[in-house]
């Protein structure tokens, strides 16, 4: 077929979370621009599975973006080098005939690998359980918009809660640091009428559990808003800070 | 009392702290850098060495004084102690990395050209600060007539009672002012070529640590609207990132060149 390539993977291969990985070399030939890049490696996978060697692990799920499990660190970069996708949205075409790709799981104290390019993230899930609960009435349904929401709020709140917990902020972050998620997580509830009765409790459990996972500090380089597959916008972590600061000075 | 001790003691407590000391520093260069120019003026210093009479004896300047100093130095310690944690988060680096991708530089390196800046500090201070408490700086005597205006200066060998001493001569028609010579050590310190360069070297510094530094404070206050952004973000630029370390710049140069 034309217009299809072969390209030169160095892709991190670690046993075990205890292991020490290293960056094996492998050639794919034949690679049509329009697979996208997880099918790649699926091809890949088949090849090493013929030859009898152990195929590369990695994380996926949906294939659509919605997720949040494909976390591959692609030539220096969450998801590779476009803006605004998750890997599994990532097509070939983005890259060239003779290519050379170097893959790695995303690095951070607080997301130790299992294994290969496979990740635990969850430090993600404790900092979300942490947050606890929203206090909602129960008995009969409530008819809708019986509660006024400012339509800019409406709206912001659905962009914060766009977060998919994918992680590449941790990854993209200098820091390791996990601020564009969590303030994600807190403004999504923070914006809304519901949010309003645990909001600054949430604030402080949620960052505490933060740091208590060993993610880095937060220095507003920008790269996770850059790097988000889901464009979060870095307005959530001053959010976040005011109410955290509302919730020191405030509480009691 | 705790819930502050928790607050400040948190990865955002403490960069609130950071973000508090720096704001509190970048407000500082600017009475600094303005009244530096008085360096400038074709008065022999006079301007200038009453000026630091000023600036070393009045007590509210003396208090905010002792107040910049524990802010330098919290500052430069707590943002390093922050950098050797944030190390740690990522104790496995990657192999490739494509930073310029996704954040301007000056960002990625607020701890490089911060210990650049502490260095910077510690000489500046040596010699300047240090040299005028505690140093043998030369006494100089002004003498302004007050009919045309017109400054002589002279060395001065005797002994002064304080840091300044200001009198009128009537009879000579004349105002008589014996100061410390910090503007004769300003000059001498800038004949020396090395100096000027590393006095060069450091504004870039503060040029791209500000550039960055004053935005993120805000933005760690939480301080980030809309409206207010884009003033934000031109005072980062124009005032902190050129203004201000270009006429600090300008000042040993001028020495150099004088």
């Amino acid at each position: 077929m034309s217009g299809n390539m072969n390209l030169t993977l160095k892709v991190w291969r670690q046993k075990n979370k205890d292991s020490k990985g290293l960056l094996e070399t492998y050639n794919v030939k034949n690679i049509s621009p329009d697979m996208s890049f997880l099918e790649m490696f699926d091809v890949l996978n088949e090849e090493l599975i013929t030859k009898g060697e152990e195929p590369i692990a990695f994380d996926h799920d949906c294939r659509e973006g919605i997720c949040g499990m494909c976390s591959m660190y692609i030539n220096g970069r969450p998801h590779g080098p476009k803006r605004g996708v998750t890997t599994c949205q990532l097509h070939m075409r983005s890259f060239k005939d003779g290519d050379t790709i170097v893959v790695e799981p995303w690095r951070a104290t607080a997301f130790p690998v299992i294994k290969d390019l496979s990740v635990d993230r969850s430090a993600f899930d404790r900092i979300i359980a942490s947050g606890g609960f929203v206090s909602v009435n129960t008995g009969n349904a409530r008819d809708a918009n019986n509660i006024p929401i400012p339509k800019d709020d409406a709206d912001t709140a659905f962009d914060a809660a766009a977060c998919i917990g994918c992680g590449a902020c941790v990854a993209a972050c200098k820091n390791a640091s996990a601020m564009l998620f969590v303030s994600a997580k807190v403004s999504q509830l923070a914006l809304l009428p519901q949010g309003q009765p645990e909001r600054y409790m949430r604030v402080q459990s949620m960052v505490g559990q933060m740091d208590e996972e060993g993610f880095g500090n937060c220095t507003n380089t920008g790269a996770c808003e850059a790097e988000c597959p889901k464009g979060i916008s870095l307005s959530n972590i001053a959010r976040m800070n005011r109410d955290y600061i509302a919730a020191g000075l405030g509480s009691e | 009392m705790s819930s502050f001790t928790k607050m400040f003691s948190s990865s955002i407590g403490n960069k609130i702290l950071v973000a508090l000391t720096g704001l509190f520093l970048c407000s500082f260069l600017i009475i600094h850098v303005s009244g530096n120019l008085q360096l400038f003026y074709h008065d022999n210093g006079m301007a200038f060495n009453t000026y630091t009479v000023f600036m070393t004896t009045n007590p509210l300047i003396k208090t905010v004084s002792y107040i910049l100093y524990v802010s330098i130095l919290f500052h430069a310690f707590k943002g390093l102690h922050l950098a050797y944690k944030n190390k740690k988060a990522r104790p496995v680096s990657y192999a490739v990395t494509n930073a310029s991708a996704n954040s301007h530089w000056t960002s990625r390196n607020m701890g490089v050209l911060g210990t650049i800046l502490l260095v910077f500090i510690v000489v500046h201070m040596s010699d300047f600060w240090y040299e005028y408490k505690f140093g043998h700086l030369p006494f100089v005597k002004y003498e302004k007539n007050l009919t045309t205006g017109e400054i002589t200066s002279s060395p001065f060998q005797g002994q002064i009672s304080g840091k300044q001493e200001q009198y009128v001569v009537e009879a000579e028609n004349k105002e008589v002012t014996i100061v410390k010579d910090l503007y004769a050590e300003v000059q001498e310190e800038f004949k020396n070529p090395l100096m000027v360069a590393l006095y060069v070297i450091a504004m870039a510094a503060v040029s791209f640590h500000l550039f960055h530094g004053f935005k993120s404070g805000f933005q760690t206050l939480g301080l980030n609207h809309k409206k207010y952004n884009g003033i934000i973000r031109f005072l980062a630029l124009y005032v902190f990132a050129i203004i201000i370390p270009v006429t600090f710049a300008a000042m040993p140069v001028y020495f150099f060149l004088k």
